[in-house]
């Protein structure tokens, strides 16, 4: 990253959601990189791309004719990288013929973003030596999430900025282990190490270790599930360092679901708001101070986490609890340590094979794929495409079209809110709602100035913001850096300000992402006398410690 | 669209070529005299690479190996023949054929003056590395007479450059005031601070670029300061506590620590400190988590964590107050 | 940058100060090198830098606010809390100190009361390192802000006159021969002009010669001008006496864009010639520059002016005005396809922003903080670019070796100290002044150029080079004004100032005030001068006040000592030369002995 010519951050607020690898890119911008940002915000991320048109502002759900322009651009001036496309892609005829209708004049029509940012953006990833396209929730919370991934990965195609040094595509991973998560098989259709669960070879290699029969198909993912509780089909749920009470789009109908069950069982360090509805309460350590074990961050690196203090009385380990629980289902799993469970996955992930306990101690962290001892773990991926001959399958571009937000604007529901993070707080604010924070901001909804100008109302003054599933009340911040019509909340404070009461449930059919970054919302001026009686919120404390 | 050439998600991509790193730019070897010990160094180094690269070992305050040198303490001077003063070791370039001494009488009496100067206007007590140079080169700071009493509140703030009150019955000026305690995640203790420059640099491009503190006022009344002394919380900062990582004098404190620090608490003697991953964003920063009597009571990130180069943000810094919340 | 900025707005008179002096001004790159131009305009307009002013001029040049106080808050002609519109800065430094400084500071102090506070709230007082005005001590500069501002400097200064200035009346000053004794006498190279054309005429200036050197120098082409220049020994006249020519070699085959910055900062105490030059002949130093900027392959040339020089500021800005006017400042200099523009700023009252790295800082809008070298300006200078700097007194010196070349002028002077010189002689002499004589003039015969000693005539001793020099006495008057001379009896020419002091002074209060100009001029970067300026300072208090801690032998050996750390271990020149003056005083003249105590 640091080494790279040119960075885009396309949907990512960096400079706040990922602090400390928005380092790495300042360091990269001083030493002469440039950044562009995409971002309907001028976030403080976007505070620092290139002066004056380094910012592209687009509409919310624009990504992929924004993509599409500047892919249209890319050809038309020639640029696109042909050795790399005929030799490592396939699919490209039916994409350039995709993205032909997306002129310039168009995009702009569409995206709002100048045809002129769009024209110097376009040029200078192309022509750049070495650049990196990263993106965030921007890009895959939304309805077509998957769609707007392979718009951006037909860019990187397209120039070849894959697979280099100093040149790739990288999401950037919102939590310490979501990546991990994955790389351990919690998606459902892969076994640990990305094994597809209905590869018969793959999956009998498991069967023969675990000695269980392991079910050939894939199973649901989170927003699955809950389409399974809407339908009777799912009755019991154990959830384990999760709050989709406060985290899932439109809240009533999560809550009401959760409520619907027969049981739920949950697993937390807090007593979160999900853990409030549920039937059983397994108190459980702080993964990452309070037991051993590993996780995976964004550049696929393997770190130990250790125990640096024990639990409090009562509360054990995750895997403590989970042995515990196979046991009194009559599984003996023993008491395994952090490095056999480690050494059980070795032996059946090939990606994780060469990452000896000893190694991830002694080496700061790995990165996957690392096949032996003597392989030094891979600082970037997709080196393959470089190979010439390819070495696997070709990698294919995939035509993408715009499909604008479900959430629509009309009269009644004219702004578009969208969402995001603050720097000093996470999530549901589970965990950081507990330190003093000089900066939090607290629940607010963030207007343009005009914006409030137009609605009467002043830096503070409380509103009502109204979507087609349910309102709230908050005060009214002003950014400039958001744009007319533009309206941003987050969903850190849900007992003072429940924007997951407002959000849609629009869930992308590959990923399971609903379309957090838009919905459509009208916003009035509350009077105080008014305000007094009614409390939309959910008053609970939530957090409270624990006896 | 050739479907036969597009991946199956349920077979393996083949393994690739291993990932190459560009080499580094080759350096041409640089030969001096250190201590009559002859050194080839590579070219780009500096004095103090030099000296350690044969195990002398060079007293620094503002040196660190994550921030660009300013070479302002100057306890690192070392003698350069041919040079008509002593150089910072920290950030003169080694050149060919250089003799240096490190340990000259010129050397020691100006490490044990930049020792005594700092000793007789900084409160050094949460130092030790101070105190440990102090002994070293025999530091008497007391001989420029008895301190004079602290400044009020802000008053240092107010200095005007180039006036300053004139010195008073043989009392000897420091830095002395109250502690500026404005938020509840760490505090500023400016009697201890030494102007190493360090917490500006971490604020600034070398680390967090928020440039929410700097340097303000003249020489002696010099300070780090936000602007017009605005409280902390009405500055840019963002907490990311980089400049508290940074502190060499415990100017900047965390301030579980330093309410322990009050309440006579603080025992490094029980205290671990353990490497771990911080619970937050996906980066994966390595924090060392200090943990006394089963609390944390403050998180750091190594130097040399290539994730961090040991700086963190506000949560992966603070964020663990939850655990320390559970009963 | 993702800028924080705290509540405070600007008012519309500091928005359009701000406005009104960026306005035309390329806002791009290196947009942070107008920071100090723009304090100085709110400054000017309001008194005092207010935080909604700073948040404004921060806003549209991207500077972080905390940064941009730290560099307001460095310099002692910036006022950063609350203050009345004018402002007196009385001068009670050495020069002045002798010839009645503080009977002024009295006069002030019943007029205006006690200093840093203000009866009326529309002025008030403080006291100021030397004003560069020694010649017509005692000195005082009125600041007194508004649309325009008006600022006028006092000397020799009355505290009638200082407090009519103060509510805007305009007070007459002496005539120039009272500063440039020497008028009109013949032989003269670098005076010869001055009081002789009217300074604001560029066609008066024309008439009697400018603008010769700079078509001579067209003429010879760049390496022949840097050739002359090497062939006349010039030196520097800054203090540090670098070979000029051997500068301007090296920066010919240096990377480019490269600056030529003129460091007009003069504020060594009892230094003066500066002052007069560019208040008296300012086109000479404009064709010095571009003659410099084309030998040197500069295209654009800073002017750093000292920020204490209200005259000089008018009359420099006025020449610049003139010579763009005429071509010959701009895209085509007399039609030789020459290019070459010069950007004047003010200093705003620190010493050290003459060190010419913290210049350089200075310039660039940051903190005037000296740079350690290497790398030298030559290698990394301005923007990190190669740059030339020279003194005012060095660059006017290269129109006679262009027009005479440089044999001839290193006929001038000794083998190895060539060349005309400028003396700034004060103190008590019967005819204070800038004189200008050949390098070699002897100390005793400058002095009887200067009307012989004045004051009761009996000499205790003289200051040769300012602060940062060193004490002779009369015992030395046989020496010649020579580097080399100066250098033999363990003195230095400096910045030729030569400041003797008779026997009412007491030298105790000097060296006292010595002190305390370090301690107060220190940038406070490095330690050994930040605090060794203050433990300094304390002990020669504790002599002159009695009160030595232990016996003197202890006292002045712990000073040696402050005194080598400092010498050896200090950044730059300010805290390498601190203890100069005040070691050379106590070894060589009677001031302390153990039955004083």
């Amino acid at each position: 990253m640091e080494e790279t010519d040119l960075v885009i951050l396309w949907g990512s607020n960096a400079r706040e959601a990922h602090p400390i690898f928005f380092h790495h890119v300042l360091k990269a911008i001083h030493r002469g990189a440039r950044l562009y940002a995409v971002d309907p915000r001028k976030t403080t991320s976007a505070q620092w791309a290139v002066p004056g048109t380094g910012h592209l502002p687009l509409y919310v759900g624009t990504d992929i004719p924004l993509a599409n322009a500047i892919a249209r651009e890319i050809l038309a001036a020639g640029l696109e990288n042909r050795s790399f496309i005929e030799n490592a892609t396939s699919g490209f005829e039916e994409y350039r013929r995709s993205v032909e209708p997306w002129t310039l004049e168009r995009a702009e029509l569409i995206t709002g973003v100048p045809a002129e940012q769009i024209r110097e953006l376009a040029h200078a990833y192309a022509r750049a030596d070495r650049a990196v396209l990263c993106w965030t929730l921007g890009i895959t919370e939304h309805h077509n999430a998957v769609d707007n991934v392979r718009a951006l990965i037909n860019l990187s195609l397209l120039t070849g900025h894959v697979g280099r040094y100093g040149s790739g595509v990288c999401p950037l991973r919102g939590q310490n282990n979501v990546q991990g998560g994955g790389d351990m098989g919690a998606l459902p259709d892969r076994l640990p190490g990305f094994q597809h669960v209905e590869n018969d070879a793959l999956r009998a290699k498991f069967e023969r270790v675990w000695g269980v029969a392991i079910p050939p198909k894939g199973g649901w993912h989170l927003s699955g599930m809950f389409e399974a509780m809407e339908h009777g089909e799912m009755t019991a749920l154990y959830v384990i360092g999760e709050n989709p009470a406060n985290s899932e789009a439109d809240q009533h109908r999560t809550v009401r679901l959760l409520s619907g069950l027969e049981t739920l069982v949950v697993q937390d360090m807090l007593l979160t708001a999900t853990a409030e509805l549920a039937d059983v309460v397994l108190p459980a350590a702080a993964g990452w101070c309070e037991s051993e074990g590993t996780v995976t961050n964004s550049e696929r690196r393997v770190q130990r986490v250790r125990q640096a203090l024990p639990p409090p009385p009562g509360v054990r380990d995750d895997v403590e609890i989970l042995c515990d629980l196979a046991r009194r289902m009559g599984h003996d799993l023993g008491n395994p340590t952090a490095e056999e469970l480690w050494n059980e996955l070795r032996a059946l992930s090939p990606a994780h094979a060469g990452m000896s306990w000893t190694r991830l101690e002694a080496e700061d962290g790995l990165q996957w794929p690392c096949y032996d001892e003597s392989h030094p773990g891979e600082l970037y991926l997709h080196g393959r495409l470089w190979a010439r001959p390819v070495i696997g399958p070709r990698a294919p571009f995939k035509a993408v079209e715009h499909d604008p937000p479900v959430d629509e604007l009309t009269d009644e529901f004219p702004i578009r809110l969208t969402t995001g993070r603050h720097l000093d707080s996470y999530n549901t604010g589970v965990q950081t709602g507990l330190f003093a924070s000089p900066m939090r901001k607290g629940g607010t909804v963030d207007l343009h100035p005009e914006d409030g100008w137009r609605l009467g109302v002043a830096e503070g003054d409380r509103v009502r913001v109204t979507s087609r599933r349910g309102s709230v009340v908050a005060p009214v911040r002003f950014d400039s850096g958001l744009r007319p019509g533009l309206a941003f909340m987050t969903l850190h404070y849900p007992d003072q300000v429940a924007t997951n009461e407002l959000t849609i449930d629009a869930v992308d059919p590959g990923s399971g992402t609903s379309e957090f970054k838009a919905t459509a919302v009208r916003i009035e001026p509350v009077e105080n006398a008014q305000l007094a009686g009614k409390q939309e919120t959910h008053g609970s404390a939530l957090h409270r410690p624990r006896a | 669209m050739t479907f036969q050439d597009a991946p199956d998600a349920k077979i393996p991509v083949p393994r690739g070529p291993v990932p190459v790193v560009p080499p580094p730019r080759p350096r041409r070897a640089v030969e001096l005299t250190i201590d009559g010990q002859s050194v080839a160094v590579p070219e780009g180094a500096t004095l103090l690479e030099a000296a350690r690269q044969i195990g002398i070992d060079t007293p620094t305050l503002c040196f660190l190996e994550n921030l660009t040198p300013v070479n302002v303490c100057r306890i690192c001077v070392v003698e350069v023949e041919g040079s008509r003063t002593l150089v910072p070791a920290c950030s003169r370039k080694a050149e060919p054929g250089m003799v240096v001494h490190t340990d000259s009488e010129r050397v020691r009496l100006s490490r044990r003056m930049v020792l005594e100067l700092l000793g007789s206007s900084v409160d050094l007590s949460t130092a030790p590395q101070i105190a440990g140079y102090m002994e070293r080169y025999d530091a008497h700071p007391e001989r420029f007479g008895p301190p004079a009493p602290p400044a009020r509140d802000h008053e240092r703030d107010l200095a005007r450059p180039g006036h300053h009150p004139a010195p008073h019955n043989g009392q000897t000026a420091t830095g002395g005031q109250p502690v500026k305690v404005d938020n509840e995640l760490y505090v500023r203790d400016y009697s201890k601070c030494i102007l190493c420059y360090k917490c500006v640099e971490a604020c600034g491009t070398d680390a967090q670029n928020t440039f929410a503190i700097a340097l303000a006022g003249r020489g002696f009344e010099a300070r780090i300061s936000t602007e017009y002394d605005v409280p902390l919380p009405d500055s840019a900062c963002v907490y990311c506590g980089n400049c508290i990582g940074v502190c060499p004098t415990g100017a900047l404190m965390f301030k579980s620590e330093f309410d322990l620090r009050q309440a006579e608490a603080w025992d490094e003697s029980r205290q671990t400190a353990t490497d771990t991953i911080c619970p937050y964003c996906g980066v994966g920063c390595t924090l060392t988590v200090h943990v006394q009597d089963e609390k944390i009571v403050k998180v750091t990130s190594p130097i040399d964590h290539d994730v961090t180069n040991g700086h963190l943000c506000i949560k992966g810094r603070f964020g663990w107050e939850f655990v320390n919340r559970r009963e | 940058m993702d800028l924080h900025f705290t509540a405070h707005e600007p008012d519309p008179e500091e928005m359009e100060a701000v406005d009104r002096l960026l306005s035309g001004l390329p806002l791009n790159g290196h947009r942070r090198q107008y920071l100090l131009p723009v304090l100085h305009a709110i400054q000017d307009r309001k008194g005092w830098i207010s935080p909604g002013a700073l948040n404004y001029a921060c806003q549209r040049l991207e500077v972080p606010p905390a940064e941009a106080f730290g560099v307001a808050d460095f310099y002692a002609l910036f006022q950063t809390r609350p203050h009345p519109p004018v402002t007196v800065h009385v001068c009670d430094d050495i020069a002045c100190h002798a010839r009645g400084a503080e009977a002024l500071c009295a006069e002030v102090r019943t007029a205006l009361g006690p200093e840093g506070e203000s009866r009326d709230g529309h002025a008030t007082w403080h006291r100021s390192p030397c004003l560069g005005l020694c010649e017509r001590a005692p000195a005082a500069l009125v600041v007194a802000a508004g649309d325009p501002p008006r600022d006028q400097a006092l000397a020799p200064a009355t505290g009638g006159d200082v407090l009519s200035a103060a509510v805007g009346v305009a007070i007459p000053q002496p005539d120039l021969a009272a500063s440039v004794p020497q008028i009109g006498q013949p032989g003269l190279k670098l005076l010869a002009r001055v009081g002789r054309i009217d300074p604001t005429s560029l066609d008066d200036y024309r008439a009697a010669g400018g603008f010769l050197a700079l078509r001579r120098a067209f003429e010879m082409g760049p390496a022949a001008v840097v050739r002359e220049v090497v062939e006349s020994k010039l030196v520097g006249r800054g203090g540090a006496a670098f070979p000029t020519g051997i500068k301007w070699q090296g920066a010919r085959s240096a990377a480019l864009p490269r600056y030529l910055v003129c460091n007009a900062d003069e504020s060594e105490p009892g230094t003066f010639k500066d002052r007069v030059l560019m208040e008296n002949d300012p086109f000479a130093l404009i064709e010095a520059m571009t003659i410099a900027g084309f030998a040197t392959g500069c295209e654009k040339g800073f002017l750093y002016l000292r920020g204490e020089y209200p005259l000089a500021l008018a009359r420099i800005e006025n020449a610049l005005q003139r010579c763009r006017e005429r071509g010959f400042l701009g895209e085509d200099i007399l039609g030789d396809g020459v290019r070459f523009d010069i950007e004047l700023r003010r200093g705003a009252g620190a010493y050290i922003c003459g060190e010419e790295t913290a210049l350089m800082n200075s310039l660039e809008g940051r903190r005037g903080e000296p740079r350690n070298k290497p790398p030298f300006p030559t290698e990394a200078g301005l923007f990190g670019q190669p740059t030339v700097i020279n003194n005012v007194e060095t660059l006017v010196n290269v129109l006679p070796i262009v027009i005479e070349g440089g044999k001839a002028f290193a006929a001038i002077g000794t083998e190895r100290s060539t060349g005309p010189k400028l003396f700034c002689v004060s103190g008590h002499v019967k005819r204070p002044g800038v004189y200008e004589a050949p390098f070699g003039i002897t100390l005793g015969e400058l002095i009887d150029l200067a009307g012989g000693f004045g004051g009761t005539g009996r000499i205790q001793a003289i200051l040769l080079g300012g602060a940062a020099g060193a004490f002779v006495t009369p015992d030395h008057l046989d020496a010649p004004l020579t580097f080399e001379g100066t250098r033999a009896i363990g003195a230095t020419l400096g910045s030729a100032v030569v400041m003797p002091f008779d026997d009412t002074v007491d030298l105790r209060q000097i060296l006292r005030r010595i002190a305390q100009f370090f301690r107060d001029e220190s940038c406070g970067q490095c330690v050994p001068c930040r605090v060794g300026t203050v433990r300094q300072e304390e002990l020669l208090h504790r002599l002159a006040t009695d009160r030595p801690l232990g016996s003197l032998a202890a006292e002045l050996a712990l000073l040696k000592e402050l005194g080598q750390a400092m010498r050896d271990a200090s950044i730059c020149g300010l805290g390498q030369t601190a203890s100069g003056a005040i070691e050379s005083a106590l070894a060589r003249l009677p001031i302390y002995q153990e039955k004083t105590l």
